[in-house]
């Protein structure tokens, strides 16, 4: 076990050096500096001039958002018809899928519009090659470019300059996909190819088992998917069971590709924020305090998956492997638990184990990370949140030692105060107001059928699901009967509001901002570089981020614990 | 801390006094009105929440039904409710009250007096005085005010000079001298005339003047809330909505667990997340930065301008009377080869004994307090003084000796005594031009003494740097205040004077643009400028300062180009103003932060009260230990309400500022109030539980 401890440390080293070199990478490609892939600059001009787009043409903030929702309404659009119509397309179809119903169409669109990829369907029952391929796989590149984009637009806008433009969407957009996530995704791809990962658009084979039972193995198109749903902390998986499935994720040198692929880019950004504005330092800070808070949920998750279920125990069952329920058996309870505390905190949300096996302290924790959604965070949308906490917290601290409250050398007044406060009570009121009206549902009609659990781990099913949709995280607790008309609907209203807002809001306090006067440091100021006011982000990110779901998890999560540690 | 500049007949009122508190706590009673309320969002919903729990308490009452708790446990949580607004509001009133105290000690000086206004009669330029009330006095009458007279309203002088006592203000007794043209014009209402006669024009609309500005901000009605103070409150909205949410949602959850939550639980666990300690102290603290500005005898403008002061990154000030005290005096007399010291101290002495300018007095002071006084035998009976002119460049005097001879002796600035001395055919000693030359690189003035056209030596004049003033700098710099000395002097003086007081920069041969050009220059690197003046040249300048502190002395159109006025005249107040802003700012964050980080204490204390009937499992969340659900609900409340009175001398007083630079500053704020924050209800909530328990 130490040595698979050991492997696992390795590979996060070997995924935040990896990440260093593409934060540098990214900072050069979005300063408009030569890089190896310049190569691809008549291909990007061929975009631009294809969709009538002056690259240079500088946005404001209200353009640039208009711009972002006015191509995502069109994607939504178009992926709506799709799925609408999947079984009618007729090539790349391999047969016997039925077109999606309106509430799961609406569902399935915006989850992958919102890189979110909640999947209340199933791979192999539910989508058609094409839908995988020409809708999913592309709303999986172009929802995390959005995402990206707007996080570089965010970043560019607290440089020591003044400026009523925030830069291009259209230009952040193009050179997120062909210089980051597209060439990133083939090499991915390539590997993943070579590791046994199929890519074909042949029918499922039936076979014939040992057993002499015909079994229908489904295949596909899948190593085109397999690269951007890591990258692009989107976590859609080809099929029902996503990473844990042997044509997904076949061996632990795919487990080490997908989980680098996860943490390399949300790590990058991290980094390209400190090259970018030319501090490093804060970098760290950031840095530090992401990987500390990531470490403080992962490592109790892993305790407590380690130490097994004592429910299970009580029972006569050997617990020292720890808690097997719903792992596979390939990746081991440490595996499946490090996968689990990264994608917890990483909205990408792939799985490869049962949320709902975990134990009742371990889904506390995978409830926090998702969250606060800042530690390390999505690629873009993590930065997005932290931006929001540093906002506050500067606010706060500044106030603290008698300065006005100033970030980067820019002045933090009323405007940037309102849209943080507004986002920080919106993000609550979407989890908790949707799992209010769920359970009040259920506690009316407790015929109805959703839960497989009822009680308290009932409670946290309901939780999971909206924390994960509001947080694009995408993972589901399973135990849910989700594919409803309810569940359908109100997950897609909670997923939308969960992502745009907290798209736009950061895009309006960048635009603010970024039109204010720079003042260069002075020994007054707060010192936005030191270890105090790590701390400072870290209290404010707990208690405002995390605290104020309190009540609830001591209903869910900490009810359960504590009645079966009885 | 800065020097406390109460006058005589102001002197700083304690926190309670016994008259004040009667007055705000019928304040308190008149601001629960909803319509007065509304504007403090936090402390309005739990007005709102005392209400709902009145609903039910008489719901009780009159039907006995106890599932929503006993009678006692729900009119205790009213009453409670009730009382924690109530100690919000007393907050507010008693931090008016004491402005208003401030204030009406400031009004005694404008206490209705005789005016006596010049009216034009007829077409002949024929004036005629009459008596009027100083109430009925507009904006451009001119009145008469003669020695013995209170002057009754602000204004200029347009015609005379008079001594006047302006103690009444500035609470310092030595009289001043006001004179017509100039940078000394200004009178103010209230203030004696001792002597002479002036001519005086009405310079504001009755009600309108600064001070009548001030006792209104002071008073809280016309305050206007800061930027900051907008923010913070929509910050603290932010967070009362998102535990309106949280408290909202409980419901339904805790239904679906099938443990019923009393409304009074409901409420009480509202009320204690909510930041009713901040929310509940906001709108004193504000007011306290007022007073506290009114204390150290300057009068703000705006609230803002007192915060702003405290973001001042670049503080310009005047050399003369700031840095240096008043005038250059004599240090030191260095004798010419072959000239005793004696002769040469009584050559300077005699020079300066009818000598008015507070140069001569000082060496006629250094003369006295040599080894021998060699002032004592000297006479000017019959001499002829020779004042000092631009021509000349010198001055002196001419004594009659017994032998109808006359003793001619003269000093002034090098270059004009050389000239006289060679012009005389005299030889001008190479070692004084040596030593002249050498005080004047060390920042001092030379004087030559001649004595009937024969070099007698040279006396040096030194710039006395304030005691304390290079402290105070060092203060300012920790704080990350950049100091800028503005000094008519040459570069060189200006260079020697700066590097002595620990001044960072300097403008020499300062004319009133280059006051301009640097602040505009600092401004445009984005740094806040602050700069004090009181001349008509100063206007420009102080309008283009983000704080412009114009002393009470100086002229009208200076008073209105700044943002504060000083009424003690006092260059250094500057340094205070910025102190007040930065408390202002500090008591806000700390009390923000210190209300907010109680809540995982409350958190500790109420969420397991509210389940562990139904899930007695949860008793594990009770770490403190409290004795029922009952008794840690009522003890968090308790504990949320009484809070806020405790920290009303802090609010009031303001959160002191240390300079000890940013870092080691938020790390102390945060030691304090952060961790502080989050240990003080544990212990006080434990603290309440014990003695609610014996009544449980």
């Amino acid at each position: 076990m130490y040595y698979q401890l050991l492997g696992l440390t390795l590979l996060f080293v070997f995924a935040a050096g990896l990440a260093v070199l593409m934060g540098r990478y990214m900072s050069r490609v979005f300063r408009g500096q030569p890089t190896a892939l310049d190569v691809l600059t008549p291909v990007e001009r061929c975009i631009y001039r294809a969709g009538g787009i002056d690259p240079y043409q500088s946005m404001t903030w209200q353009q640039y958002a208009l711009s972002l929702l006015t191509i995502n309404s069109i994607w939504l659009a178009y992926a709506l018809l799709a799925l609408r119509t999947q079984a009618s397309i007729p090539f790349w179809n391999q047969g016997g899928i039925p077109s999606m119903d309106w509430s799961l169409a609406i569902n399935t669109a915006i989850s992958f519009l919102t890189s979110t990829n909640l999947q209340h369907y199933s791979g192999e029952s539910g989508a058609t090659y094409f839908t995988q391929m020409a809708v999913l796989t592309f709303l999986q590149f172009v929802s995390a470019a959005t995402s990206l984009a707007v996080g570089v637009a965010v970043v560019r806008s607290l440089q020591a300059k003044t400026s009523s433009n925030v830069g291009n969407f259209y230009q952040d957009f193009v050179l997120s996909i062909t210089r980051v996530f597209l060439p990133l995704s083939v090499l991915g791809a390539v590997w993943l190819l070579l590791r046994g990962v199929p890519m074909t658009f042949q029918p499922y084979t039936l076979i014939h088992t040992l057993e002499g039972v015909e079994q229908t193995v489904a295949t596909g198109p899948v190593a085109a998917m397999i690269p951007i749903k890591h990258l692009g902390s989107n976590g859609g998986g080809f099929f029902g069971t996503n990473t844990a499935h042997p044509f997904e994720n076949p061996d632990m040198v795919s487990y080490g590709i997908n989980l680098i692929n996860v943490l390399l880019l949300p790590i990058a950004f991290v980094v390209f924020v400190g090259y970018f504005l030319h501090r490093k330092k804060l970098a760290w800070l950031l840095f530090t305090i992401m990987t500390g808070c990531w470490l403080a949920l992962t490592l109790p998750i892993i305790q407590q998956e380690l130490t097994g279920n004592t429910a299970v125990s009580l029972l006569g069952v050997d617990q020292s492997m720890g808690n097997l329920e719903g792992k596979e058996m390939r990746f081991g309870t440490l595996g499946s638990a490090f996968w689990c505390g990264v994608n917890v905190v990483i909205p990408a949300g792939t799985l490869t184990s049962m949320h709902d096996s975990y134990t009742p302290l371990a889904s506390l924790f995978m409830l926090l990370g998702m969250q606060v959604d800042a530690f390390y965070g999505g690629v873009g949308t993590g930065f997005l949140y932290m931006f929001l906490y540093l906002i506050i917290a500067i606010f706060i601290g500044s106030l603290m030692i008698g300065r006005t409250p100033e970030l980067l050398g820019k002045k933090v007044g009323i405007p940037e105060i309102q849209v943080a406060a507004l986002i920080m009570v919106i993000m609550p009121l979407l989890y908790l107001g949707a799992t209010a009206i769920a359970v009040a549902i259920q506690q009316a009609n407790p015929d109805i059928g959703w839960l497989s659990n009822p009680g308290f781990h009932g409670f946290t099913t309901i939780l999971y699901e909206y924390v994960s949709s509001v947080a694009g995280n995408g993972s589901g607790f399973e135990g849910l009967a989700d594919n409803t008309p309810f569940w359908n609907l109100t997950t897609s209203f909670v997923m939308f509001m969960g992502r745009f807002i907290p798209l736009i809001g950061p895009l309006a306090i960048a635009g603010s901002l970024y039109r204010k006067q720079y003042t260069p440091p002075s020994a007054g100021v707060l010192p936005t570089e030191s270890v105090t006011f790590g701390i400072l982000v870290t209290a404010v990110v707990l208690i405002i981020g995390a605290l104020c779901t309190f009540p609830a998890l001591a209903l869910g999560p900490i009810a359960e614990y504590v009645s079966q540690a009885k | 801390m800065a020097k406390q500049l109460s006058s005589p007949n102001r002197t700083r009122p304690g926190l309670f006094q016994k008259e004040l508190i009667g007055t705000a706590i019928r304040e308190s009673f008149i601001k629960l009105n909803p319509a007065i309320l509304v504007k403090n969002p936090v402390m309005f919903t739990v007005e709102v929440g005392t209400l709902i729990m009145v609903l039910v308490t008489v719901y009780i009452g009159v039907t006995g039904d106890t599932t929503q708790g006993s009678l006692a446990y729900n009119l205790s949580i009213t009453f409670i409710l009730l009382v924690t607004v109530l100690f919000a509001n007393f907050a507010e009133a008693i931090a008016e009250a004491r402005g208003k105290a401030q204030a009406e000690s400031l009004r005694k000086t404008r206490q209705e007096t005789p005016a006596k206004v010049i009216r034009p009669v007829g077409e002949y330029k024929l004036d005629e005085v009459q008596t009027i009330s100083s109430a009925q006095l507009k904006k451009g009458d001119i009145f008469l005010c003669e020695a013995g007279d209170i002057i009754p309203s602000d204004g200029e002088i347009v015609e005379g000079l008079a001594t006047i006592d302006e103690s009444a203000i500035t609470g310092e007794s030595a009289p001043v001298i006001r004179e017509a043209g100039g940078d000394k014009s200004s009178v103010t209402g209230g203030t004696k005339v001792l002597s002479d006669r002036i001519k005086v024009m009405v310079t504001t609309q009755p009600g309108e003047s600064f001070l009548d500005k001030m006792i209104a901000l002071v008073e809280g009605a016309t305050r206007q809330k800061t930027p900051n103070e907008i923010a913070l409150t929509i910050l603290l909205a932010g967070f009362t909505l998102i535990f309106i949410i949280v408290c909202v949602a409980l419901k339904p959850f805790a239904d679906y667990a099938n443990t019923p939550i009393t409304i009074a639980a409901l409420i009480s666990l509202f009320v204690c997340l909510i930041p009713t300690t901040i929310g509940g102290l906001l709108s004193a603290i504000g007011i306290a930065g007022m007073d506290r500005a009114l204390q150290a005898n300057v009068i703000a403008k705006s609230g803002r301008a007192v915060e702003t002061a405290g973001d001042v990154d670049t503080l310009l000030l005047d050399k003369t009377g700031t840095i240096t005290i008043g005038n250059r005096k004599a240090t030191n007399f260095y004798p010419a080869p072959g000239v005793s010291q004696t002769d040469m101290v009584r050559a300077s002495a005699l020079s300066s004994l009818a000598d008015e300018t507070p140069e001569g007095k000082s060496i006629v002071e250094l003369a006295r307090n040599g080894e021998t006084d060699v002032t004592r035998n000297l006479s000017t009976t019959g001499a002829t003084l020779i004042k000092f002119t631009a021509e000349t460049r010198s001055s002196g005097i001419d004594v009659p000796l017994p032998g109808g001879e006359s003793l001619r002796i003269r000093k002034g600035a090098m270059d004009s005594i050389r000239a006289i001395v060679q012009r005389a055919g005299n030889v001008f000693p190479s070692e004084i031009e040596t030593k002249a030359n050498e005080i004047a690189a060390n920042g001092g003035t030379p004087l030559v003494v001649i004595e009937n056209e024969a070099v007698k030596g040279v006396i040096e004049l030194q710039d006395i740097i304030k005691p304390g003033i290079s402290e105070r700098f060092d203060r300012l710099r920790k704080m990350g205040v950049k100091t800028v000395m503005v000094t008519g002097d040459n570069p060189l003086t200006a260079k020697f004077i700066a590097g002595k007081a620990g001044v960072d920069d300097f403008i020499a041969e300062a004319k009133p643009e280059d006051k301009m050009n640097y602040i505009r220059r600092e401004q445009t690197g984005g740094k806040l400028v602050a700069m004090m003046g009181d001349g008509t040249n100063d206007a420009p300048a102080l309008a283009q300062a983000d704080v412009g502190v114009a002393m009470n002395s100086g002229t009208q159109a200076a008073k209105e180009a700044g943002n504060m006025v000083d009424l003690d005249n006092d260059p250094t107040k500057l340094i205070e103003v910025v102190e007040i802003g930065k408390q202002l700012l500090i008591t806000r964050g700390t009390l923000t932060t210190f209300s907010i980080a109680n809540d995982v204490a409350k958190y500790f204390a109420i969420v397991p009260a509210l389940f562990t009937l139904s899930i007695p499992a949860l008793q594990a969340l009770n770490i403190m230990g409290l004795h029922s659900p009952e008794s840690a609900i009522l003890s968090a409340v308790i504990f949320n309400a009484i809070i806020i009175p405790l920290l009303i001398p802090l609010a009031l007083r303001g959160v002191e500022y240390k300079p000890i630079g940013a870092s080691a500053l938020l790390r102390r704020n945060l030691f304090i109030y952060g961790l502080g924050g989050i240990v003080a209800p544990f212990v006080g909530i434990k603290l309440i539980d014990l003695a609610v328990g014996l009544f449980i």
